[in-house]
């Protein structure tokens, strides 16, 4: 047994030094200088300020942009630490909602946005991701936002539907994945256009 | 469903089938200790860590010291976990602060990936320092599936040796899985994941302004190296909480499909390596069928549940022809979210790509099945074609007794020793999961857990145990875990599903290598065709049904009907 034991207490160390250290330390090296931008977390800026990441959805409220999901996720309540409040997009939390499909919150919750967003709403904008960072929405709810930010902004139509059809990804390699518009991305370009 | 969806799914199966050969031959070469093209590089490695370690590879183990060392490994694997978590707080890599990890959290998540389970109480981003992620959990992962490969082949050679006290070396085949099969392939899928988008740094969170004005604070960390090892073991604890989920952990599609791929490449890659050592490849083919029937099966079931939505919102005047959305990422839809929540439960993986506490009742009920049938559909690493053999064994013997002779199954003959071992395997399982799903649902302490209420709460629980116990790791979510009573029960289970699997079954393969080979004569039933394959699904099948179709009929099964009658809870 004795033997055994010495044994694992070698191995262990040794493989912890090779699995545990070496192995993904290297691999941030070399992450870092072939894939420099992935490596860093794919952050965004704008004038020299971090403003997110491209890969992690952030909220939109205002009318002059497009919402991206629901999010489920929450944050240390400031008032009591052993409480959480919902915080939606908090990237330092990723979480679902985890309501079951008979849940009464469940329900409750998307009948009050669909009332408020209206009949035949894309179910992806009345649903909360799994990560509750989802970055994307379906092309068809892009179009379906279409109506509103063009009036907010003072934009043609026309104008706001080109830019969400630029920003359509489809699926890789015409296969794999769900056709997608990346909010944060749109939102963006929205902000770039020129003043009316 | 769609034509794309399905087109998905063939894609993947055609590639699962087009590893198995090349990857089985290769593991073949590995844990027979022969020369491969990697030796050069590794060899200097492998004997410099036998030599500091005081092993002579070259000695045959009999099953019972076998079994001593994998233990005691595991011993000394779960103090060393356990201190660097509750000791974290003082250890560098750690740029968030991140505080000490409670005692019994501690005590759960050590257990959790010392046993390949990966149930994780807590979320990574809000818990882990680096060091934690990369020295801790990481390391347990490649060597928890190293151990599942030294076991896996441990048996095999039980089937394959004739008359011999010995079925290999522990230290052996668990340094060999590790540095030539587990390790290079991570470095090539750590590249590759980087490249699709996973961060691999050792930064401090972001802290970003959005569009909006708001402060985003955005979770880093060296996601990548343990993405990888996280698939290709079958280990699945996320780097985040929301694990692939995750647009960090899972950014692409494509990075979606290699992650789908690494968690049944090594376990099909093991049929055929199975078949080799036996000496007929077709013996290897025929176990990859029998799981392959039922992997589709639960595909079928499980896409068709979550591509059509929930009624309960399209009768609200939503858009549901997208699917079943709650909880799912619009990069991966319906399709790829019940295609991942397939394999990771079929495999023993448990990382997931969308949220299963929200999946329909019986699109979660697949998840669930798929588990309780013990994770034999590829399983985990190694653990799956263990498994799969032990339910092989009991096929074979109810063959046996139906037309009355001594079975054999790949020229062994199957006798009362063997049998009884495999039972005790088979029955622990169910033991764990029922016993503290009871348990769980009549004290206060346990229903304190579920998020949920009526049966979508008891399928919370049910899962809970069931994934412990079978050493998954995936979760109906919704569950608050991280109490004493869960964190507690739970690890048993998790022990109870590693320990009073392996023991029996490696007692099996010292019972199996001591017999004589037994000739293949006329009367010899043969097990590479069609009616062995269903004879090893029907074993599976009236095993698992019958222990466990009570339970599903009060979870996910009444909620279906709920649901039907627009019943809410």
């Amino acid at each position: 047994m004795l033997r055994h034991f010495r044994a694992s207490l070698v191995m262990l160390v040794l493989m912890t030094v090779l699995l545990g250290l070496a192995y993904p330390l290297a691999m941030v090296g070399v992450a870092g200088a072939a894939f420099p931008e992935q490596a860093k977390g794919s952050l965004v800026e704008k004038d020299g300020k971090v403003i997110g990441s491209s890969l992690i959805g952030q909220s939109f409220a205002g009318e002059t942009y497009f919402h991206g999901r629901l999010s489920a996720t929450t944050d240390t309540d400031p008032a009591d630490s052993t409480k959480t409040v919902a915080a939606p997009y908090n990237a330092a939390n990723s979480m679902g909602s985890n309501l079951g499909p008979t849940s009464k919150a469940l329900i409750d919750r998307v009948k009050e946005d669909a009332d408020r967003l209206g009949n035949g709403v894309p179910v992806d904008l009345v649903t909360t991701s799994g990560s509750g960072l989802d970055p994307h929405i379906s092309p068809r709810a892009a179009s379906w936002q279409i109506v509103r930010v063009a009036k907010a902004r003072n934009l043609p139509e026309a104008q706001v539907q080109a830019l969400v059809a630029q920003h359509t990804e489809g699926r890789m390699y015409g296969l794999l994945g769900e056709p997608r518009v990346n909010v944060l991305q749109l939102n963006l370009a929205l902000d770039a256009l020129p003043k009316q | 469903m769609t034509i794309n969806g399905w087109a998905q799914i063939a894609l993947f199966c055609g590639l699962v089938l087009l590893l198995t050969r090349p990857l089985g031959g290769y593991l073949d070469n590995v844990l027979a200790g022969r020369r491969t093209f990697l030796s050069p590089v590794l060899r200097p490695i492998e004997t410099g860590f036998y030599r500091l370690a005081g092993i002579d590879p070259a000695e045959d183990q009999s099953w019972w010291v076998y079994a001593r060392a994998m233990i005691v490994f595991h011993i000394v694997g779960f103090a060393f976990l356990y201190l660097l978590l509750r000791l974290q707080e003082l250890l560098p890599f750690n740029p968030q602060g991140m505080s000490a990890v409670a005692p019994d959290l501690a005590g759960n998540t050590a257990v959790s990936f010392l046993t390949n389970t990966n149930w994780q109480n807590y979320g990574g981003e809000g818990t882990m320092s680096y060091l934690s992620q990369m020295a801790g959990l990481s390391v347990q992962n490649f060597l928890s599936a190293a151990t599942g490969i030294a076991l896996a082949v441990a048996l095999v050679r039980g089937f394959a040796r004739a008359e011999s006290r010995g079925i290999g070396n522990f230290w052996a085949d668990m340094v060999r899985a590790t540095l030539y099969v587990l390790l290079p392939m991570c470095v090539l899928l750590t590249i590759f994941y980087v490249w699709q988008g996973v961060p691999q740094n050792l930064s401090p969170y972001v802290e970003a302004t959005t569009l909006e004005g708001a402060k985003q604070t955005i979770a880093q960390g060296p996601v990548a190296s343990q993405l990888a090892i996280k698939m290709l073991g079958t280990n699945g604890g996320g780097f985040f909480n929301a694990n692939s989920a995750h647009p960090y952990e899972n950014p692409t599609a494509l990075s979606n499909l290699v992650q789908m791929l690494s968690i049944f490449a090594i376990g099909a890659a093991f049929t055929n390596l199975f078949g080799r050592a036996v000496g007929d490849e077709r013996q290897g083919w025929a176990i990859l069928a029998a799981m392959g029937l039922l992997f589709l099966a639960g595909v079928v079931v499980c896409y068709w549940a979550e591509a059509g939505g929930n009624p309960l919102i399209g009768a609200l005047g939503v858009d549901t022809a997208a699917g079943n959305m709650e909880g799912k990422e619009v990069r991966f839809g319906a399709a790829l979210s019940a295609l991942f929540a397939v394999i990771t439960t079929a495999a023993s993986c448990g990382a997931v790509n969308a949220m299963l506490d929200s999946f329909m009742p019986l699109g979660g009920m697949i998840p669930l099945i798929n588990m309780l049938l013990g994770e034999i559909i590829v399983g985990g690493v190694g653990a799956g074609l263990y498994g799969m053999l032990l339910f092989a064994i009991l096929a074979i013997f109810l063959a046996g007794l139906m037309v009355g002779r001594t079975p054999e199954y790949v020229g062994k003959k199957i006798e009362a020793r063997e049998v009884k071992f495999t039972m005790l395997a088979i029955l622990c399982c169910p033991l764990a999961i029922l016993g503290f799903t009871a348990l769980a649902t009549v004290i206060p302490a346990g229903l304190a857990g579920p998020a949920n209420a009526g049966p979508h709460g008891f399928s919370e629980i049910f899962y809970a145990y069931t994934s412990a116990a079978a050493n998954n790791g995936s979760a109906f979510g919704g569950l608050t875990g991280n109490t004493v009573f869960y964190n507690g029960t739970l690890a048993v289970a998790m022990m109870i599903g590693r320990f009073a699997i392996i023991i029996p079954m490696l007692a099996v393969a010292g019972a199996l290598a001591a017999k004589r080979k037994a000739a293949i004569s006329a009367g010899t039933f043969p097990t590479h065709g069609g009616l062995f394959v269903g004879l090893l699904v029907g074993a599976v099948l009236i095993v698992g049904g019958l222990t466990f179709l009570p339970a599903l009929a009060l979870g996910p099964i009444v909620e279906h009907f709920a649901l039907l009658a627009g019943t809410l809870f």
